[in-house]
């Protein structure tokens, strides 16, 4: 029996000729990932295990995104902590200031993970990475630094659905909207410990900017990774950006899945997820009337160029509801100079729109755009769990970008086309 | 392995911005961590727990981020081990990593209401229930998890395994 490119990447990392689903392995790590959050426990629990130099410093990638730039004095230590760990075990990538992304777009865009890697992040979205065919997953502080002593980690092999989406997709509707409609039929834990794999022609015809959404949000569903077989549009994504060796798995066709769940993209109108779990969804025609507050683009799930393209098209010559609190976060500095550049930042400042610098603060209520009680948000972001955002009152609706934009102009939730209609 | 204590009852998909809210991130101080432990679930609950009390929860308990802060809060605040009807995998994964009892019983929730006294056994895979003449049985932990677990975390379990190797 053949295998899934999930089983071959593992396979191959653990000196396998095969894989199975349940088996316990011990693999090695292309790419370690920490965050500010996470890598100080990390860094902590590698000193006191005598840990003296990381297994690769190429290898071990450090990204102080979530308070950046530094939100208080303790948010600061976190940074200097980690700062001081990357001088010592001089790492490649790690990044300061201005040169600070959102992690999960950062890597990807920088070259950092390739088709074929196996990488593992103490940040539940490291799963992004199985956009561009590689095995990609969270894990905690403690796997981080076992795997910077060791270069190697654990895993129990999953067991992998396969999720088919067919049809060509209407107007609007984005990689967000793909993601969502799925956690809104398998819920928060349909994919429990399980890899997603996702193919048809919708997925062939998607670009890597809605690829690396719909990976993004594969830790919604419960799943250990998302998984995208390197197509053309993977290469050319790929072309000029890594200089590590490409591997590229594919599935076999004889390969064995737990399950196989098709839908019909094309029937799927702009989703939006309802507090407070990102599988409470519906289609934007059944939202009704939903005043907001605030409405936030970007994130490790949509703040790259693309996206910000998709918001500008919209804000173009209109402005944010009086009232309304927009704020735009380009997720990396080379984004964010791209619209700069491509005239998107003008658009933005001109809908009256905040631009933040890239960080993950708001998206997870640290600061950059934080909700009081009783406020509502819509957000491109992952998560709508009770104060997320903020306050424990506060709301979060998640939704794509265009969703986002066209509520920013109306000031309640609103697709679009509901501004062609009225213009 | 034996637990015995009062349970704090949750429902389902308690998430890891509820058990360890993010506001809280900018110290990794278990102390500082339990003072607010399952905060946004139940704002009483870091002044309520007791040393060796018992988290009772639904499915997917710990889904959403990776901070291993959540184990940590939940550990400092003196709960003994969390039983549920399943966890979220980097939850599970982080639980064992740095010693914090874990059990998954699918039955347990609807068996006993807050408050009430339980009495786990995880080396003969039992939970009793106070005043319920019942056993009920909880999955085995997988042998590689109990290994983690005896040596002390995943930490203290790779320097084992390194100084076996020599």
């Amino acid at each position: 029996m053949g295998m899934t490119i999930t089983e071959k990447i593992l396979a191959a990392h653990s000196g396998q000729r095969e894989v199975r689903p349940g088996m316990l392995i011990n693999a090695k790590i292309d790419i370690a990932l920490g965050n500010d959050i996470t890598a100080p426990i990390a860094i902590s629990e590698f000193r006191k295990a005598g840990g003296g130099k990381v297994f690769d410093p190429d290898r071990v990638v450090l990204v102080p995104d979530h308070f950046t730039p530094n939100k208080d004095i303790d948010a600061a230590r976190q940074c200097a902590q980690i700062r001081e760990f990357a001088r010592e075990q001089k790492l490649r990538h790690y990044y300061e200031g201005g040169e600070i992304g959102i992690e999960h777009a950062l890597l990807p865009e920088q070259g950092v993970v390739v088709p074929g890697d196996l990488v593992i992040g103490a940040d539940s979205h490291t799963c992004t990475y199985g956009a561009l065919g590689a095995f990609a997953t969270g894990v905690g502080s403690t796997d981080l630094a076992a795997a910077m002593m060791t270069g190697q980690s654990w895993f129990k092999v999953p067991e992998s659905i396969k999720v088919i989406f067919r049809g060509s997709l209407r107007r609007w509707v984005s990689g967000k909207d793909l993601i969502l409609n799925l956690i809104g039929r398998i819920g928060v834990d349909g994919a429990l410990y399980r890899a997603l794999e996702f193919t048809g022609e919708t997925v062939r015809a998607l670009g890597m900017a809605d690829r690396l959404t719909i990976a993004n949000m594969v830790i919604e569903a419960g799943a250990k990774n998302g998984i995208f077989a390197p197509d053309e549009i993977t290469m050319e994504y790929i072309r000029g950006r890594g200089e590590r060796e490409i591997r590229i798995y594919r599935s076999d066709s004889d390969a064995a899945y737990c399950d196989e769940i098709e839908i019909d993209a094309g029937g799927i109108e702009p989703q939006v997820a309802f507090p407070h779990l990102p599988s409470n969804v519906r289609g934007i025609s059944e939202v009704g009337e939903i005043r907001i507050d605030q409405v936030l683009i970007g994130s490790c799930t949509n703040g790259r160029i693309e996206d910000l393209r998709t918001a500008a098209g919209i804000l173009k010559g209109r402005k944010a509801a009086h009232g309304l609190r927009l704020i735009i976060v380009p997720a990396t500095p080379l984004i964010y100079r791209q619209a700069m550049e491509e005239g998107l930042l003008r658009t933005f400042l001109e809908a009256n729109a905040v631009i933040s610098p890239p960080s993950c603060g708001a998206c997870l209520g640290g600061h950059l755009g934080v909700l009081a009680e009783g406020e509502r948000a819509v957000s491109t972001t992952n998560r709508n769990f009770v104060g997320r955002m903020g306050h424990t009152g506060s709301e979060v609706y998640l939704a794509g970008p265009a969703v986002a934009a066209a509520s920013a102009v109306t000031g309640r939730i609103a697709g679009p086309e509901e501004l062609r209609r009225k213009e | 392995m034996k637990f015995k204590g009062r349970i704090w009852k949750f429902g389902d998909h308690v998430d890891t911005d509820a058990i360890i809210p993010a506001r809280y991130l900018t110290t990794s101080d278990p102390q500082e961590l339990a003072a607010h432990c399952m905060e946004d679930a139940d704002p009483e609950f870091p002044k309520k727990v007791g040393k060796g009390d018992i988290i009772v929860a639904g499915v997917n308990f710990g889904c959403g981020s990776s901070r291993e802060h959540a184990p940590i809060a939940i550990k400092a605040a003196g709960v003994s081990c969390v039983v549920a009807r399943s966890f979220a995998r980097i939850f599970y994964r982080n639980a064992f990593n740095m010693g914090l009892p874990i059990f998954e019983s699918p039955e347990l929730w609807d068996r006993v209401a807050e408050g009430q006294e339980i009495e786990i056994d995880g080396d003969a895979g039992t939970i009793r229930v106070e005043g319920d003449p019942s056993v009920l049985r909880i999955q085995p932990i997988p042998p590689f998890m109990q290994e983690l677990l005896d040596d002390g975390g995943l930490m203290a379990h790779i320097k084992k395994r390194l100084k076996a190797k020599g």
